[in-house]
């Protein structure tokens, strides 16, 4: 930018921000109508210092970058190959080193205590015999593995990457509403938006020290290598991708670039004499370590859907013999059921004898009659859930819903009340996100990456999901969801 | 490397090689017509055998008119060879290969796709000349940024053996078709009517200028020289075998000069007895004739790298393989 133009920038205050409403909610960056949080106040002095119209070129520009670069997503049921960017709002999110320091604790303690649960619970089931949590809430979970009992994977480590959901309330405290133990995504937009941030906003950063975010792949590469380590002989990582068509390609694309290792599909791939192997132009060459981004559900004919043409026949077979590491374990999906979830403070208490430093949102398991009926009568307030699904799929958000609707999950409840829990709607909050010439408030979440390797490493700050509809709760970037890049301020810096 | 992520690399070129030709074809002969205004009809029907898909134009429309050959070049999915299907397969290829290719190289294929996906048939009838320059351009620049962003190691040399082979049947094809339309008749011959018409092919494979160079005034054997036997020109078909060539023995390690697998055996054979063969021998024993035959022989070269490099063998072959 010029002097001239610079000058002239500077002296139009932007008043969208003198204008923007909190509307009475928790929101991250406001602490109330166009008064910013102390720790925002240097970024929305830099905001302000820009036109308006500035801004939104900003935008328009960073929207170009993504799809000239192809930071894309597939989208399910829309004509195969249909790509669409994920929106992207120029405004960061920002959290304080403080607020990350108690998350980044809690998020080990929790990841800790799950990783031991796994280990248990296909091992010798301690957790059960001592009766801490009701064994049939394990046994009667779809994603409980058999084919799992017994297992010993590498270095004791089930759940290599995670990508926990934080949610905050209007009351301020932050809840953990999901773990995500399968194969998170997301984490690609992490390091992507803040790639374009530095493009399209990179005075923003001159006044505000933020925690960088650089370093997950090479973490990601250590905590995979580190697998195999005892090997006289470096261990060949690979991805396995489903394929162009999943909906994550271009992150598990963007993760194989990132550590310069191969991305293979299961086609690539042939299980000979104990090994793993890949097909490549000079003959078959072995496979130690596969970061997989494949459900446990089709990695394997041979042991789980028959009908898989995305896994590898026999792999279960090379692992179980220890001569493959798989990131994640099969089988932690087990963690990831939302009535297992409902019991994770006791999972972390009878593990490692501690509270949980990150509460979890309080959860209603249908199977428990009482507090079934609490759900049937309530249906109208609460958010209902179906203990297997993700992405936001077959859920109920009860003040938004009709009679009709309410009145189908109430039969749905009763038919199978294993399957469903509830929790009370959250009044999520909110950031101010563009929308033409001013700023509107939008509900959001964060994700953020903890990789489990020689020790456990939370990625700072992680992926702010944004939901883009007026009111929506709904973050789901299959549902229209959209998302910001998330700064952790450094330690002393304001 | 894998033999998927080969297989792709190795299409990808051929296809951007394949959709700046079909756009070299088309914007030569907007050029001609703007020339020979009275034989508009004509003009047309030899782009479509040039791209070997008279039979699928036939089925899909009445006349070849400049507007239903350019629709069917440029736009027409159901053409697999149109420069639309062709980065479409392109870009595809290469979103496949992400982690491989360098983050230019994807952006500019990608580039270059959404460009076309968002051009019209009236775009690109109304601006021809700016609109298919832009495609022969984005063409060269993939080329180039592949060159220039691209280690040289074994992808690359995938890369350039599906440039390499595309070329050389692009300029063969182009050759055969115009041949037999540019045959000169008698009254015609040395008037500039004809001159005209070979400068056109020439320029069908930017080589006017670089044959003028070499051979200043245009005889039809000159240019069969020029365009098949030429060891310096890089859309010569001997150049590109040559440099096919080398790609081949750099992805195998064996010596130029020798052979491990079938296709560096074909290959090395019809190189070399292209460079042991004098242009009149060609014309005398038929240029059509002799295009044949070189294009059955890069049907079969091709067919050997599909079997060599790709194709998906049975675990079993592993007991005869070296360990790697």
């Amino acid at each position: 930018m010029s002097q001239q133009e610079q000058s002239q920038t500077t002296a139009s205050s932007n008043s969208a921000f003198e204008r923007y409403d909190v509307e009475g909610f928790y929101d991250e960056i406001f602490a109330e109508d166009h008064v910013p949080r102390d720790y925002c106040r240097p970024l929305i002095d830099r905001l302000k210092e820009l036109d308006h119209a500035d801004i939104v070129r900003r935008q328009k520009a960073a929207d170009r970058s993504m799809l000239r670069m192809g930071i894309t997503f597939n989208v399910y049921g829309a004509e195969e190959g249909a790509e669409r960017i994920i929106p992207f709002d120029i405004l960061p999110r920002i959290i304080t080193n403080s607020e990350w320091k108690m998350l980044d604790d809690g998020l080990k303690q929790r990841i800790t205590a799950l990783n031991l649960f796994l280990d248990d619970i296909y091992n010798e089931q301690k957790i059960l015999k001592d009766k801490a949590i009701p064994d049939h809430v394990i046994m009667s979970a779809k994603s409980y593995r058999p084919e799992c009992e017994g297992l010993k994977p590498p270095q004791g480590i089930w759940c290599h990457i995670t990508g926990t959901d934080l949610v905050r309330s209007d009351d301020g405290q932050i809840y953990v509403l999901e773990d995500n133990l399968r194969c998170p995504s997301g984490v690609s937009y992490v390091l992507q938006n803040r790639q374009l941030m530095k493009q399209t906003f990179p005075q923003l950063f001159d006044r505000v020290k933020v925690k960088p975010v650089d370093e997950y792949s090479s973490y990601l590469l250590d905590s995979l290598e580190f697998l195999l380590e005892d090997r006289s002989h470096a261990p060949n990582v690979a991805v396995l991708t489903p394929g162009m068509y999943n909906s994550a390609y271009f992150e598990h694309s963007f993760l194989a670039q990132q550590m310069g290792v191969p991305l293979v599909e299961g086609r690539d791939l042939v299980v000979h004499d104990g090994f793993v192997y890949m097909r490549t132009t000079k003959g078959f060459e072995k496979v130690d370590v596969l970061y997989r981004r494949i459900d446990d559900d089709f990695l394997d004919p041979k042991t789980f859907r028959k009908d898989s043409m995305l896994g590898v026949p026999g792999l279960m077979d090379v692992y179980r013999k220890g001569n493959i590491a798989l990131a994640n374990a099969p089988g932690t999906g087990i963690a990831d059921d939302k009535v297992v979830y409902a019991y994770v403070p006791e999972i972390i208490k009878y593990y490692l004898g501690e509270d949980p430093i990150i509460p979890n949102v309080p959860t209603y398991v249908c199977w428990d009659d009482e507090q079934m009926q609490h759900v049937i009568e309530n249906i109208a307030d609460l958010v209902v859930k179906p203990a297997n699904e993700s992405g936001g799929y077959g859920m109920l958000i009860g003040p938004q819903s009709t009679k009709e609707e309410q009145n189908e999950f109430r039969e749905l409840i009763k038919s199978n009340p294993r399957n469903y829990i509830a929790q009370p709607t959250l009044s999520l909050s909110r950031v101010p996100v563009i929308i033409d010439d001013h700023l509107e408030g939008r509900h959001v979440d964060l994700r953020p990456f903890i990789v489990y390797g020689r020790d456990i490493h939370c990625l700072p700050g992680g992926l702010t999901r944004v939901a883009m509809r007026k009111g929506s709760l709904v973050v789901n970037s299959s549902q229209g969801g959209g998302c910001k890049d998330t700064w952790v301020l450094e330690d002393g810096a304001l | 490397m894998l033999s998927r992520v080969a297989e792709s690399i190795y299409w990808m070129c051929r296809q951007v090689e394949r959709a700046e030709n079909v756009a070299r074809y088309i914007s030569v002969n907007l050029n001609l017509s703007l020339d020979m205004p009275g034989e508009s009809v004509q003009q047309w029907n030899p782009l479509v055998i040039t791209t070997g898909d008279n039979e699928l134009f036939k089925k899909l429309y009445d006349e070849p008119s400049r507007e239903n050959v350019i629709r069917f070049l440029t736009f027409d999915r159901k053409n697999p060879n149109s420069i639309f299907s062709c980065l479409w397969h392109a870009r595809e290829n290469a979103r496949s290969v992400r982690e491989i290719i360098s983050s230019e190289m994807w952006e500019h294929i990608n580039r270059f796709y959404l460009m076309l996906k968002e051009s019209t048939l009236r775009s690109a009838t109304n601006d021809a000349a700016d609109f298919f320059d832009a495609i022969r351009s984005s063409g060269q620049q993939f080329m180039g940024i592949t060159d220039a962003t691209m280690t040289h190691g074994e992808a690359w040399h995938f890369c350039r053996l599906g440039r390499s082979l595309e070329r050389a049947d692009k300029t063969s094809r182009i050759l055969d078709v115009k041949y037999f339309i540019l045959l000169p008749s008698p009254e015609d011959v040395g008037t500039p009517y004809d001159d005209i018409q070979w400068s056109a092919l020439l320029r069908s494979a930017s080589a006017l200028e670089m044959y003028r160079q070499r051979f200043g005034r245009i005889t039809p054997a000159h240019v069969v020289e020029f365009l098949v036997l030429d060891r310096e020109f890089p859309r010569a078909v001997l150049y590109c075998l040559t440099n096919a060539n080398q790609s081949l023995h750099m992805i195998s390690g064996c010596d130029l000069g020798s052979f491990v697998n079938p296709p560096e055996q074909l290959l090395g054979q019809l190189q070399s007895q292209l460079a042991f063969t004098k242009p009149k021998s060609i014309i005398d024993g038929g240029l059509h004739e002799f295009v044949d035959r070189l294009q059955s022989r890069l049907n079969e070269i091709g067919g050997g790298i599909h079997n060599t490099f790709f194709a998906l063998r049975p675990i079993e072959a592993m007991a005869e393989e070296e360990p790697v």
